[in-house]
């Protein structure tokens, strides 16, 4: 494993100018993740519509690299989309960190796709599986209603 | 031996990793242990092993007297005046778990106080939290100063008559500062204050005189002294091991156990509950025979070379912030990189063969207070050199070119 491919071009495009930082207008639901090994924090802040679909989502929080991009995709590529579409992104990439799974989802474009997986690379640094899968777990719980 | 040729007398400092030569400066976290302390445990294993203090068979005999021998060589090399003073936990925590819970239990009520510093590892505090939960106890922090010290007026301005106990570390795993723990002690000596110190990181470093420093109790964290995990010593003058409560209640530690009653033995029996660590314990008394017999005013002394020469050469690296500056200094270092989290700095150090520790360190009292997350933190041992530190600085900037700073 390449030190490389843990911190691809994308990676660090996005942990260097996060997307969606601030708390989105309207946010109804939200919540926070903390890393207490090492004191990250992400907040989700989600507008989420009648039938629970994402129509906007941001982040904020502090961390590594890692934690900033991951943050920055996930709300980049879940916002606008329905519920279920939303709780299968999240799946899927949690499989492909946890398990080495592919993307299966059709409804992401090559490109998001790609994104998503510049991700994967941090299978190989146990100790910052963490650091990428913090706001996703955090994302499912504002999507839940969980604090 | 020569401190110049420490390296070759730790098998791991040999290995190496993704076929890179490994840099080890993460001994304030542990440090590692020379051939002589794991052969020790692997002969007691071999040849010696059996549980000590209960039955009356040969190799009871012999490991009772090894693990108590440890004991006696403990109790030189702190000079502490009694081997009752000496208890064997498993590690510093529970050291000063132990203090936190048996004077707490006779000492501390609603409203008294309890002094610590900004500086404290969770280890020093997080106790006596417990002791400010159960009982109503107030915890008073001693500043620290943009310099990343506790000075003594600090401690000075928050005494009052309802401080019941001072805890300080020895010195800072984050800032390095040495603190003044002798005048702390005098200090709260005229105010009748016993004196706890933290000394994790203060042990493996610094020369060690319990009697003159003064303290009612020293805490030592064995694994940190080129030692085994799973060990500890708590110092506790006489006078508190005569009259404190036992900590935890089990096997070994009774005198007589009726239906009605227990009575229980003197000090350090008292606070020994259950089989202990017998292998590592044993084990550690190479780790104060290695130290002796290189000594550690050499060990000191080199130490400062290498800190100071570390603290240099990352100072000349614009992108570099050292975390504190104090004057009197240990061989820690924590610095940030503007632009890269430290966690990022540690994963690229490491696939240098550099190994570094990131985070709060366990300190996020005082990361709150300068209002960083995290740092990383180099922290040199005995066995680091000058080439290591330039290791250091080249990965750094290797950090650097990575994320185009």
């Amino acid at each position: 494993m390449e030190l490389k491919e843990l911190y691809q071009e994308i990676i660090l495009d996005h942990g260097k100018n996060p997307r969606n930082k601030g708390r989105c207008n309207e946010f109804n639901s939200d919540a926070e993740g903390y890393n207490p090994l090492c004191g990250d924090k992400v907040h989700i802040y989600l507008k989420v519509g009648k039938n629970k679909e994402v129509q906007d989502s941001s982040f904020e929080g502090e961390g590594c690299a890692i934690s900033l991009a991951s943050a920055s995709i996930l709300t980049e590529i879940i916002k606008g989309r329905d519920y279920n579409v939303a709780k299968k992104i999240i799946e899927d990439f949690l499989n492909m960190i946890k398990n080495e799974a592919k993307i299966t989802i059709n409804s992401l474009s090559d490109e998001q796709k790609t994104t998503l997986m510049s991700l994967s690379g941090v299978k190989q640094f146990p100790m910052r599986v963490k650091c990428a899968t913090m706001a996703w777990h955090t994302f499912d719980s504002a999507l839940e209603g969980k604090k | 031996m020569n401190i110049n040729n420490v390296k070759s007398e730790f098998p791991i400092l040999q290995e190496k990793l993704k076929g890179k030569p490994l840099i080890y400066l993460d001994s304030a976290n542990s440090a590692q242990k020379p051939k002589s302390v794991i052969d020790r445990i692997s002969k007691f294993y071999k040849k010696e092993f059996s549980n000590i203090g209960r039955s009356v068979h040969k190799l009871a005999v012999t490991a009772t007297n090894r693990f108590e021998e440890t004991r006696d060589l403990v109790k030189k090399y702190l000079n502490a005046k009694s081997r009752e003073e000496i208890i064997f936990t498993k590690n510093a925590t529970e050291a000063i778990n132990l203090v936190a819970s048996s004077y707490g239990e006779k000492f501390i009520q609603r409203g008294d106080e309890i002094l610590l510093t900004e500086l404290e590892h969770h280890a020093n505090y997080v106790p006596w939290h417990f002791l400010r939960e159960k009982k109503g106890a107030i915890i008073k922090f001693a500043k620290c100063n943009d310099k990343g010290e506790v000075e003594i007026d600090e401690i000075k301005k928050l005494i009052t008559s309802k401080t019941k106990i001072i805890a300080v570390t020895h010195l800072s795993n984050v800032t390095g500062a040495i603190l003044p723990i002798k005048k702390i002690v005098d200090l709260a000596k005229s105010k009748k204050i016993p004196v706890v110190v933290d000394g994790c990181q203060g042990a493996p470093h610094l020369p060690l005189d319990v009697q003159e420093l003064g303290c009612d109790f020293y805490a030592i964290s064995c694994h940190k002294m080129y030692g085994p995990t799973g060990v500890g010593i708590l110092y506790a003058k006489k006078k508190w091991t005569d009259i404190l409560p036992p900590y935890q209640g089990g096997g070994g530690m009774i005198e007589e156990v009726k239906k009605e009653s227990i009575t229980f033995p003197k000090s350090p029996t008292k606070f020994e509950a259950g089989t202990l660590q017998t292998a590592e314990v044993v084990g550690f008394s190479e780790s104060i025979k290695f130290i002796e017999n290189i000594g550690i005013k050499n060990i000191m002394e080199h130490e400062k070379k290498i800190t100071e020469y570390g603290i240099e050469k990352l100072k000349r690296n614009n992108s570099v912030k050292i975390i504190g500056e104090p004057k009197d200094r240990g061989s820690i270092i924590s610095f940030t990189i503007k632009g890269i989290h430290p966690h990022d700095i540690a994963t690229i150090l490491d696939d240098d063969g550099v190994a570094i520790r990131a985070g709060h360190h366990c300190c996020q009292i005082f990361h709150e207070k300068i209002g960083v997350a995290a740092t990383a933190r180099a922290s040199i041992g005995i066995y680091n050199d000058k080439d290591d530190i330039d290791m250091l600085c080249k990965a750094i900037d290797n950090c650097k070119k990575i994320f185009k700073i």
